[in-house]
């Protein structure tokens, strides 16, 4: 009985997918982390080799499996390891979001971020804004609504 | 190959504790028998102290050959560092070394985390999307590239030519590309070089002098790269050699059109703007090539249309107005940056005077100040170029380690303001004070060189300079310049009346540092320095294969650091020759022809120029696209671009990168989704 409480005075903690491109976001995380830069814990990376490799279906099966937000980052524009593909990726995200906001999926769960190796503390930085955001919206809960 | 949702796939799991910078943090023990209770396909979970050593790779091994593993995952550092030791394991004991993933639970986890519950329940969630990721894993065979031999290597200071020289003599072919019209960098400003003092020209010249007659180096001076194609082993690279507007076959270098132009110019490029040059000229008489260039912004036919007294008296008829540019096209294997860098200008810091100060004065300023081929021909005189300084004060990190300026410290700067003191002492008898912060003399002779100058007499003040001005307020201060600082040993105020103030400039990157890094496909660091692969084990090759960097192009060094960096990359270099080949990472994008609608959105993507369409009117779309695997880099933008999923991204396709997305948010078939929920919320 106390415990479920506790459980429900216990603040939501959001879970959040983190997609990151092999050269400099993900080596942001890796630089975080020899820097021993503490962060929100919440978000879970996972490695492409560039950031023009994401796809929005990626974020509505995040979303449908049970994530609250979804990051995307890679390099700084102009600076992608392949010249020119982040600014694609600009794009599909100006195309996700018109098509989250019609699914009635707030603006803050997905979220763009540009960090180059040597940004550690950036990355850190805007996960740490990024989960307070979420967790300020509430969960999702899109998976059980759409039963995935 | 086993499909992913067969039985057959049979996973190895390994989480490393890495001593104790993961262990003490991640229940490790916990988190692999976690894994191979709950992880579907997981035959063996395992966890160990440190899984890169060689007893941990072993057991991989073992594991695979007795258990009949037929995937691995490693939960330990970041890829970046050992995703090779790993894949390595897997291939001596028969696995395809793409069957392998790794879980970074340490730069991701370990440290980054305090909470021990919190950071377990990461871990697991990172290990549950390596293991579903992994059951889709292909094997796949890496791609060979030729590497051809001949090497670029950009900037000719100390650095640049060292690389050229080792790799020309090694016996391959080197372009050495100097934007400047000749070879030699800082190094060739200077008078004497610290520790052992010794004439930075004698041991500049002839290197100089080898790299530009070198039948193994094409020296392109006055000449920048423009553009760059291609990857390791193949790389195009375009050239503009800026016009010198004279005939390079016909010019003796005999120096007279210099002699004779009537235009002079200040020199704020060799001569730090202490001195002047003409407007055809070379920046120093020993300047390899020996041809003059016409500075046409200055040139009085140039702008005028008259004059033209060069080509009067040149004795071969070299003088060609109307050269153009010449742009040319090199392939090479292999690039080596050696950019050097800039001096902090000292204007930045107004308190200190720098230009409005007569006899406040630059570093490099003084370099040519006290060089005997300098404007003074080696005599330390005051701005009025006369006056012999009594009174001389250096003062240490302007512009370093301030939170305003730069945080960093340059390195250099002490030893050079020690050799400044030194030399000022020996041509003038003056009194000198250096204000440092810190002595910073770590190196081989260095301290010894120290201690000399102590012995030598000169002052040391140890404080940071607060200002340096003109205005008199007590008696003995008329006409000189004070210099405030706190001197922290004795803990008061002090000013220091003094004829002359030399402010060690820091360095600085390049200005154009940013830019030349995109153009080679490498970053620079916050700072701005070019970023090296690893700070400590791979300091001169750089995150994109083939291009490497050397001097101080990646961080403030002094000669024998960046000649040494010249030697290792050159080395790496030819290492990478010797092997004729390389295998790189078979990710690449594949057009599934059945599936293509031929609708060519992807035509647009590829900034390789990879893709290209085969027009067929037999197609319903008119055609089908095609993608050339030696030019695709393995982006993947193309693979997510194309709406009939007619594009394959392999090690990346959309069923791992499905399956790991479902891994991390802990999604599991066997168990109740509410019960999932509370393991990653919990
Ligand atoms: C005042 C002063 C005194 C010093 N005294 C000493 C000393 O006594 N002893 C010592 O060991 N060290 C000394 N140093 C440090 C020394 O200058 C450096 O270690 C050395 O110059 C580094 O050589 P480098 O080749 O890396 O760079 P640089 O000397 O800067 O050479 C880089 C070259 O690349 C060229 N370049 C730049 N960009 C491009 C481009 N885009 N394309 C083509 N070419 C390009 C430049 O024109 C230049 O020729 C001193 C430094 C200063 C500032
Ligand atoms: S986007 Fe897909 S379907 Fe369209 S042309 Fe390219 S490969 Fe074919
Ligand atoms: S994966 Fe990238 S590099 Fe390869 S063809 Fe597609 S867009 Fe070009």
């Amino acid at each position: 009985m106390l415990d479920k409480v506790a459980e429900q005075v216990k603040p939501f903690d959001p879970v959040i997918v983190g997609f990151t491109c092999n050269w400099c976001s993900y080596r942001a995380a890796d630089s975080a982390g020899m820097a021993r830069i503490k962060y929100a814990p919440n978000v879970r990376l996972i490695r492409l080799m560039c950031s023009g490799r994401w796809d929005p279906q990626f974020v509505l099966k995040a979303f449908a499996e049970g994530a609250d937000g979804v990051l995307i980052s890679g390099c700084h524009p102009g600076d992608c390891h392949y010249l020119e593909q982040n600014y694609k990726t600009i794009r599909r995200y100006e195309l996700l979001k018109q098509t989250l906001a019609s699914l009635g999926i707030e603006d803050g769960r997905v979220k763009l971020v540009w960090a180059s190796a040597a940004e550690g503390a950036i990355l850190a930085e805007e996960i740490d804004h990024m989960v307070a955001e979420v967790r300020a919206l509430g969960p999702l809960n899109w998976g059980g609504n759409h039963g995935a | 190959m086993i499909p992913a949702n067969s039985d057959d796939v049979r996973i190895g799991v390994y989480v490393c504790q890495c001593g104790s910078n993961i262990g003490s943090v991640v229940d490790c023990e916990g988190v692999a028998a976690w894994a191979g209770e709950n992880l579907p396909h997981v035959a063996v979970a395992r966890e160990n102290k440190f899984m890169c050593s060689s007893l941990g790779q072993e057991m991989i091994e073992k594991d695979i050959r007795e258990l009949g593993l037929n995937r691995v995952v490693v939960a330990a550092c970041s890829p970046h560092l050992h995703e090779a030791t790993f894949r390595g394991a897997c291939q001596r004991a028969g696995l395809n070394p793409f069957l392998f993933d790794m879980v970074s639970i340490r730069e991701q986890v370990s440290w980054v985390n305090t909470d021990k519950g919190i950071a377990t329940e990461k871990a697991k969630a990172l290990i549950s999307g390596g293991v579903r990721r992994v059951a889709h894993n292909e094997p796949l065979d890496p791609i060979t590239v030729k590497i051809d031999p001949n090497v670029l290597v950009v900037g000719g200071g100390i650095a640049g030519i060292q690389a050229a020289l080792e790799i020309a003599d090694a016996g391959y072919h080197v372009y050495l590309v100097e934007r400047e019209p000749s070879l030699g960098g800082h190094m060739a400003q200077f008078d004497k070089t610290f520790p052992t003092l010794d004439c930075s020209a004698c041991i500049l010249t002839p290197k100089m002098f080898t790299a530009g007659n070198h039948k193994n180096i094409t020296l392109l001076t006055y000449s920048e790269v423009e553009k760059v194609d291609g990857y390791i082993g193949n790389f195009t690279v375009r050239i503009r050699q800026k016009a010198r507007k004279l005939n390079t076959a016909t010019c003796t270098g005999c120096g007279l059109c210099e002699e004779k132009c009537p235009k002079k110019v200040i020199d704020d490029v060799f001569e730090a703007g202490l001195g002047y040059r003409k407007a055809i000229y070379r920046p120093f008489p020993q300047a390899v090539p020996k041809y003059p260039v016409i500075d046409t912004e200055n040139c009085t036919y140039f702008q005028r249309g008259t004059c033209k007294v060069c080509q009067k008296f040149c004795p071969t008829g070299a003088i060609d107005f109307g050269q153009e540019d010449e742009v040319l096209t090199v392939n090479v294997g292999n690039i080596i940056l050696a950019t050097g860098f800039d001096l902090f200008d000292c204007r930045r810091i107004p308190q200190y005077g720098y230009g409005r100060l007569a006899n406040v004065f630059t570093s490099l300023e003084f370099e040519r100040l006290s060089n005997a081929a300098g404007p003074t021909g080696g005599k330390v005189v005051l701005r009025d170029g006369v006056s012999v300084p009594q009174t001389v004060c250096i003062v240490h990190c302007a512009g370093s380690r301030d939170r305003n300026y730069n945080k960093y410290c340059s390195a250099i700067c002490c030893m050079q303001s020690l050799k400044f003191a030194h030399l000022v002492k020996e041509r003038t008898g003056a009194r000198v004070y250096n204000c440092y912060i810190d002595i910073r003399t770590p190196a081989k002779a260095y301290d010894e060189f120290y201690q000399h100058i102590i012995e030598e007499g000169i002052i040391f003040v140890r404080g940071k300079v607060a200002e340096v001005t003109d205005a008199v307020r007590l008696a003995g201060e008329e006409g000189k310049l004070i210099v405030q600082v706190e001197d922290t040993l004795v803990g008061k105020q002090r000013r220091i009346p003094v004829d002359m103030v030399i402010l060690s400039a820091g360095l600085e990157p390049r200005y154009d540092a940013k830019e030349v890094g995109k153009l080679f496909g490498i970053s620079c660091s916050m700072d701005g320095w070019f970023i090296e692969r690893h700070p400590k084990l791979d300091p001169v090759a750089t995150m994109t294969d083939g291009i490497f960097i050397a001097g101080s192009c990646q961080g403030p060094k002094d000669i024998p650091a960046a000649v040494a960096q010249g030697a290792a990359a050159a080395a790496r270099v030819q290492g990478l020759i010797s092997r004729r080949e390389i295998t790189l990472e078979p990710v690449r994008a594949q057009v599934d022809e059945a599936k293509c609608s031929g609708c060519r959105i992807c035509n647009t993507m590829c900034p390789f120029n990879a893709i290209s369409f085969r027009a067929d009117p037999t197609r319903p779309g008119g055609g089908v696209t095609e993608i050339n695997p030696a030019l695709c880099q393995g982006c993947g933008t193309c693979v997510a671009a194309c709406p009939a999923g007619a594009i394959r991204g392999t090690h990346f396709t959309d069923e791992q990168i499905m399956a790991q997305i479902e891994g991390v948010l802990l999604r599991n078939p066997a168990r109740e989704h509410a019960v999932e929920k509370e393991a990653v919320y919990a």
